[in-house]
């Protein structure tokens, strides 16, 4: 038995802090602990991801709540002497509210987590995610205890009345799925979870992995349990190394005691997990690629049907969901259907994870009810947009969404009116672009994404988006057509309508939805040679205003050598030797370089 | 056939031959047999696998088949150090690419080339780490470096050299 503490100092272990340094503070602050004599009164636990990655390392210190941001690992002595011996907080390591700039003390008190529901995410950032104890602690694994104590149909029946939909994109109802896997036929059936989160700006289901792990166990093993079968697998992308080494962990102590293996919790129900590592291939998230890569195949697409509920892995009836999916299974089987069920829309149901990245003030991973506003998300919990800038567009659902206009911020999210905006839900990653950002180089960003992502197997995604892709390139390069935006959208249809998988039936969205919204931008690229954003090289220019002193540090700075110039007269940029990489107008002291 | 490996490689192989024998009868293990081969090899080379290939009774055209399908996967030497410049969408709209071009200008890389001729770096792009919040973003060796611009890079690469 551990003693009791007075005291216990949460840091942040998730990828985004231990990055920026959690991975020095930790052993630094129980150093500290120890030299002090305190290390029995003060413990220091490293937790799963808080959410608010832009301002990490994160630093809590209960019993008060205090929140510190940034925290370097030379200010491990001031909490100790300040805050843990003397009891004063340490205004210079509180957070500012990037909106008012004022202090604030508490977790419950920023405006980043004021407007959050977190349910999926309840333990991340508070347990130790390698210790069962905290989890079980945190009421773990009743929701278990209770659906072995219910019949299979029962359990089946809760997860449909909670409303849960899939939250890796598709959306298709929870308990229905597991109803038709419990439905089929045979004697062998999977569980698999898709923990292979490859939209480029999505890491909720990796802050899950790493820092709620026997959530995602507890989450599988009911649905094993619903379904009827005995063995799943966790199907994990290898860039995810301490999400592996987590739920290895988590594995290994949930056979221990009994959570996991022959006669789970004492009773008749036998059911155990298995870690694939994914090898790097984006089209492994779609579900029938996703089976071939963990029989040792070559992850590729199959037509569907037969669904996996009737013939998925090995040829057996599987039932596959994704991280986030199984991560409210636990919550719906403790409290009922009820709670989730009273959050969101009237389809929609239950608290969705988003991830807020770019140009925003607080990037991080927010737990919000479906059917929130946009504005709600990037103003209020977001705390708008960095570096003073305007809003220009927020790209939703990775490479298989579109970029929605500030004219819809107001838009409810959730599944229908996402899809009818010409976007998706997704994974729920949020990029958020402002005015400096060219829309059809995001579009352009995005088809090079998916050329390189198709596996290649049916025509229209592979052939389809390289040609769009050319066409991109061509327009950012200001060699378009003005034929080349209704080609765009010729093949756009085509690609949709005639391609195997999502992959190829999503990717042209991010250029459908661009075109729909920012036409103008292509049509500057293809009709006045000019980005409106100065994003594209090929079409900006740099020209030295009379504001220059003839300093010279852009002549030192240019790699072309294009630069000419007396010292102290004013210097030309020579536009055909000119790379236009920006050095020249980020060295100048005096302002004098200006982009068109 | 055997003739062909080195006595390093031979040592590698043994433990090849272990880890073989601990999947013995798991289904599907053509993917975590080719990762610890490129643990052990650093990449893979084909008398590897044909090897494997053998060993485990799957076809050389499916084992290469599997090996040029995943990214992961290598069939040429690579640099000593690893760089993995990250190319996500929340990278990518704050810069990115420039961090990539200082990148390639500080390792002389020219064209497409990946490994620089001493075999001392190699540079991949990645289609994202899940580190959003400190856009943009690589890793050397594991190492995590974020809230990039081109001026660090440099000094980052210095330590590495």
């Amino acid at each position: 038995m551990e003693k009791l503490a007075r005291a216990h100092v949460l840091v942040c272990g998730g990828t985004g802090c231990s990055s920026s340094g959690s991975k020095i503070i930790i052993p630094a602050l129980r150093e500290k602990l120890q030299a002090k004599g305190m290390e029995d009164e003060v413990r220091v636990v490293e937790t799963g991801c808080h959410g608010l990655c832009e301002m990490g390392p994160l630093v809590i210190v209960y019993p008060e709540g205090v929140f510190y941001v940034r925290v370097k690992p030379e200010d491990v002595d001031e909490i100790v002497e300040t805050h843990l011996v003397k009891g004063r907080t340490i205004t210079r390591l509180l957070y500012r509210e990037a909106t008012t700039l004022e202090t604030v003390p508490g977790y419950d008190k920023i405006a980043f987590y004021k407007k959050q529901k977190r349910y999926a995410l309840a333990n991340c950032g508070h347990i130790n995610p390698e210790s069962l104890e905290e989890y079980i602690g945190a009421d773990g694994y009743e929701g278990l205890a209770k659906a072995l104590d219910m019949t299979p149909e029962a359990v089946i029946e809760e997860i449909k009345a909670s409303g849960l939909r899939g939250r890796g994109g598709g959306g298709f109802p929870t308990g229905l799925k597991w109803q038709f896997t419990r439905a089929a036929s045979g004697d062998k059936k999977y569980v698999i979870c898709n923990a292979d989160e490859g939209d480029p700006g999505a890491f909720m289901d990796r802050s899950v992995l790493e820092g709620d792990p026997h959530r995602i166990i507890e989450g599988m093993a009911v649905c094993g349990y619903a379904i009827g079968s005995d063995e799943g697998y966790i199907y994990c992308r290898a860039e995810y190394p301490l999400a592996i080494k987590r739920l290895r962990n988590a594995i290994a102590q949930a056979r221990e005691a009994g959570l996991l293996g022959e006669g789970i919790l004492s009773g008749k129900f036998n059911f155990d997990l298995h870690i694939k590592e994914g090898a790097g291939a984006f089209v492994c998230g779609e579900e029938t690629a996703l089976m071939a890569s963990i029989e040792g195949r070559r992850g590729m697409p199959r037509p569907r049907p037969p669904f996996p509920a009737n013939s998925g892995l090995w040829g057996k009836p599987t039932n596959i969901n994704n991280v986030e999916t199984f991560a409210n299974v636990p919550s719906i089987m403790r409290d009922g259907a009820g709670y989730f069920a009273s959050q969101g829309t009237e389809t929609s149901k239950g608290t969705k994870v988003f991830a807020l990245t770019g140009k925003i003030n607080n990037t991080g991973l927010a737990e919000v009810p479906m059917g929130i506003t946009m504005r709600e998300i990037i103003y209020e919990i977001g705390g708008g947009i960095s570096d003073g800038r305007n809003f220009k567009a927020v790209q939703i659902g990775g490479p298989s969404g579109g970029c929605l206009p500030e004219s819809l911020l107001d838009l409810p999210i959730d599944y229908e009116s996402l899809t009818r905006a010409g976007a998706m839900m997704g994974s729920g990653g949020l990029v958020v672009m402002d005015e400096t950002t060219c829309m059809v180089d995001v579009a352009r960003y995005f088809l090079n994404f998916t050329q390189d992502e198709s596996c290649g197997k049916c025509t229209p995604c592979r052939e389809g988006t390289k040609r769009m892709l050319e066409i991109l390139n061509r327009i950012c390069e200001g060699m378009g057509k003005e034929e080349d935006i209704p080609l765009l959208e010729n093949l756009a249809k085509s690609i949709k309508g005639a391609s195997l998988c999502a992959l190829g039936q999503t990717a042209p969205n991010p250029v459908l939805s661009t075109l729909s919204f920012f036409r103008d931008e292509y049509e500057a690229h293809i009709r006045e040679h000019r980005c409106p954003a100065g994003a594209c090289a090929a079409l900006i220019g740099y020209t030295i205003t009379d504001k220059c002193r003839g300093c010279g540090l852009c002549k030192k700075a240019c790699p072309a050598g294009a630069i000419s110039g007396e010292t102290k007269n004013v210097h030309v940029i020579d536009k055909k030797t000119c790379v236009r990489c920006g050095e020249c107008q980020a060295k100048c002291p005096f302002n004098a370089i200006d982009k068109s | 056939m055997e003739k062909k490996f080195a006595d390093r490689d031979l040592a590698c192989l043994t433990q090849l031959d272990e880890f073989l024998t601990s999947l013995e009868g798991e289904k599907g293990a053509l993917i975590p047999v080719l990762q610890k081969a490129q643990d052990l090899f650093g990449y893979l080379p084909m008398e590897v696998l044909v090897y494997i290939s053998r060993k485990i009774g799957v076809p050389i055209s499916r084992v290469y088949g599997v090996v040029t399908f995943y990214s992961q996967f290598h069939l040429v030497p690579r640099g000593r150090n690893v760089i993995r410049s990250c190319q996500g969408t929340a990278c990518h709209v704050r810069g990115a690419s420039a961090v990539m071009r200082e990148v390639r200008k500080c390792l002389e890389l020219e064209g497409g080339a990946a490994t620089t001729d001493n075999l001392r770096f190699t540079l991949e792009s990645v289609a994202c780490i899940g580190c959003c919040g400190l856009a943009p973003v690589m890793t050397v060796n594991g190492d995590t470096y974020g809230r990039l611009v081109p001026e660090k890079v440099g000094d980052i690469l210095e330590q590495y050299r």
